[in-house]
């Protein structure tokens, strides 16, 4: 019984393939020539230019810029230092991603508190996000280069394998994990393809365009802010920011795209 | 001091071997003891699912190259057979035009959804049905002309009903949601979908 399902589900699909494929095509090319329109002006250099004076700029109480921060390539590195992310850093005794990094330099360089600096991480309607300013900055200091995390400490390769068992992690309502949607080749969900995150060229190809300016909100949208959507979609609970899961799975997303040239802050629809 | 350097190292490197030695499942419960700190709770959407089940544990575990054994795979869709409640009724199709309202709708069971309103099924957002929806996606097989090719026959409308109900009850590790075992769509809803699927008027057999 099973096995004759199995057969009409692949009749079916041969026919459907055959009689919609040229619809399909159509389709795909007019979102592709949308996509490329919305490549020739992208608002994430406003971010990037607000984030720039974010880093230069001395705030907070103790009247500093964050230009002494250590981002991954020593002190006030900011070129390129993005491509070397996650990483494991020694005055923290942890693995950080860019976001966790910021977070941790605003509290010790400029004496926010740590409630102060992740009020609001993702901007929206009537309100800015400093951090997504600033990781648009250092985001875009490392465009044109190649990314390249070591993951080879104790902590970050602990880091990724833990971050690989997330990727994989199917619960609640909907049996959902990361590899639902981005587990396999040349899938779409609606209209939107799906990259398959285990395989290393779409790993690169999705990796290296966060973050993103997103047309359909306005926003610029950090790597953090698409990992806590992907979860909300994936009926999980509301995922902190810069926690120690988000973390393990960037970490695991980053070291797949090793070798991608980084062409970020990008724009999607 | 030398001596201890060396021993230090040696130290080093048998941790560092250890670490690398970290089994699957050590590595499972590391992840889910993460995720527990790392997530809140958020409107609907409580801690507790990230807590997964046997099949939601074992399709986890197998992926890639590590193909899951065939007894295993069996073993899951007889459990998962066994959990379909049919409709007291008897009757399995329902509604069409309401299915397809349900096969459209995204919502439900997100942190940023309210639990007041009816879930969706989203359906169309991994299967082709109807022929004038052309925003489908393509995780699933296409459904179109679903009970047009197959028959409108009884049986096949059992069949509908289970699988919307618990897809894993057929293919183990399915990527489709369990609609009906995992309560996301009423009783009355899962029959609109079928009907959408299996009704001779119904968009998708035209």
């Amino acid at each position: 019984m099973a096995r004759n399902f199995g057969l009409m589900a692949a009749a079916v699909c041969a026919l459907a393939f055959a009689a919609h494929a040229q619809q399909d095509k159509s389709v795909i090319d007019e979102i592709e020539k949308y996509r490329a329109a919305l490549g020739d002006g992208n608002p994430a250099e406003l971010w990037e230019a607000r984030g720039e004076d974010l880093w230069k700029q001395a705030r907070g109480p103790k009247k500093a810029s964050l230009e002494k921060c250590d981002i991954g390539l020593g002190p006030g590195v900011v070129k390129g230092a993005y491509t070397v992310l996650p990483k494991y850093f020694g005055d923290t005794d942890k693995v950080e991603d860019l976001e966790s990094r910021l977070v941790t330099c605003m509290v010790t360089l400029q004496g926010f508190t740590r409630e102060e600096v992740v009020k609001d991480p993702f901007g929206g309607p009537g309100k800015k996000s400093d951090l997504e300013a600033l990781v648009a900055y250092i985001t875009g200091s490392s465009r044109g280069m190649k990314m390249n995390v070591a993951g080879t400490h104790p902590k970050e390769r602990e880091a990724y394998e833990i971050g690989q068992k997330i990727f994989f992690h199917r619960g609640g309502p909907h049996d959902f994990a990361c590899s639902t949607c981005h587990g396999d080749d040349n899938l779409r969900i609606r209209l939107q393809d799906l990259p398959n995150l285990s395989k290393v060229a779409d790993a690169q190809r999705a990796y290296t365009t966060w973050p993103a300016y997103r047309v359909s909100q306005g926003e610029l949208r950090s790597f953090q802010w698409r990992l806590y959507d992907c979860f909300r979609q994936q009926r999980f609970p509301e995922l902190v920011y810069t926690s120690p899961a988000s973390i393990a799975l960037t970490m695991y997303l980053a070291k797949s795209a090793n070798g991608g040239t980084y062409n970020a802050p990008a724009i999607k629809r | 001091m030398k001596k201890t350097i060396g021993t230090l190292a040696l130290f080093g490197l048998i941790a560092a071997g250890c670490a690398a030695m970290v089994s699957d499942e050590e590595r499972e419960a590391q992840a889910l003891a993460m995720m527990k700190a790392s997530f809140k709770e958020s409107g609907q959407a409580k801690l507790d699912r990230l807590d997964q089940d046997d099949m939601q544990k074992m399709c986890s575990r197998y992926h890639g190259d590590k193909v899951m054994p065939r007894d295993v795979g069996e073993k899951l869709e007889k459990e998962q057979q066994a959990l379909i409640k049919f409709p007291a009724d008897g009757k399995l199709v329902g509604d069409w035009k309401s299915g397809e309202r349900i096969a459209q709708s995204g919502v439900g069971k997100q942190f940023s959804d309210n639990p007041a309103n009816p879930n969706g099924a989203n359906c169309y957002a991994c299967h082709q049905l109807s022929k004038a929806e052309l925003a489908y996606g393509t995780i699933g097989p296409s459904l179109y002309n679903f009970g047009k090719i197959r028959g409108f026959t009884p049986e096949m409308q059992k069949y509908a009903f289970s699988k919307v109900y618990n897809s894993q009850a057929f293919s183990a590790c399915s990527s489709m949601p369990r609609f009906g075992h995992s309560g996301i769509l009423t009783e009355a809803q899962i029959k609109d979908v079928v009907a959408l699927l299996m009704d001779p008027e119904s968009p998708v057999n035209k």
